[in-house]
């Protein structure tokens, strides 16, 4: 296994955990790159706590920032880590126990 | 490590490997305890499908076919977008057990990371783009 998936993952999960950057994310999946202005005007926080959270997105990878003047920066979401993290959640969604149980009833039924 | 790559489970089974081995390789066994509905083309390479009545469908990868002791196979993660090219591999092993059997399901690569597409993601992407635009002012320049 590839030493940095879990911190991938784990990333992703830190990210999600705070409700603004969930809400940026959110934003920026829903609405397209935008600069830390126009998410300044579309949800309820200031601009350079947006900026703060935008940081720690970059540097989890989440975010990408397009070249620009300042404050005209705009950040693209990034998915690739998402799928990493999609990952991590499959293998605990994955249910083998009921198909199981399932198989051993269809086995009793049809003897 | 918090990250689980391999799933297994065993189980034990009042049924020969024979009955089990038709439960878990025929269309009819599969529609009835795993999907509601399945088609099944036996051999390594060969292709098969589940179908729930939730209107959920996976498609399979047979790959090892060893009767009545080894089926294995690969499907999709469903929770990734369908042109992702991660699989994970599912092998189910039949051992006799007194009259019946013992099962055991071990499912793995659940942790592949996909160092490529990683890479790919947005990076391919703007570089796509720079080339493109590349492309564009040197035909510019030249006219």
């Amino acid at each position: 296994m590839p030493p940095d998936i879990e911190a991938i993952a784990e990333q992703v999960f830190t990210a999600l955990a705070d409700p603004t950057r969930r809400a940026i994310l959110a934003t920026l999946a829903a609405a397209g790159p935008a600069t830390a202005t126009d998410l300044a005007g579309c949800l309820p926080v200031t601009r350079q706590a947006i900026a703060k959270h935008l940081a720690l997105l970059a540097e989890a990878g989440l975010v990408t920032a397009e070249p620009g003047e300042r404050r005209r920066v705009r950040y693209r979401p990034r998915p690739a880590p998402m799928q990493v993290a999609q990952q991590f959640l499959a293998a605990l969604a994955r249910d083998w126990d009921g198909p199981l149980e399932a198989l051993k009833d269809h086995l009793d039924w049809s003897a | 490590m918090g990250f689980p790559d391999r799933i297994e489970r065993t189980v034990a089974l009042a049924h020969p490997p024979d009955k089990v081995w038709a439960a878990l390789t025929t269309a009819e066994g599969l529609g009835a305890w795993f999907g509601n509905e399945a088609t099944i083309d036996l051999r390594p390479g060969g292709a098969a499908r589940m179908r729930w009545t939730d209107g959920t469908t996976v498609e399979i990868r047979v790959e090892r076919v060893e009767q009545p002791t080894v089926f294995g196979f690969t499907w999709q993660l469903h929770e990734l977008p369908e042109d992702d090219p991660r699989r994970t591999y599912v092998e189910f092993t039949l051992e006799p057990a007194g009259a019946g059997t013992r099962l055991t399901v071990i499912e793995t690569g659940f942790a592949q990371l996909p160092e490529d597409l990683y890479r790919k993601g947005y990076d391919g992407h703007t570089q796509g783009w720079a080339t493109e635009l590349g492309e564009l002012a040197g035909y510019l320049d030249a006219a």
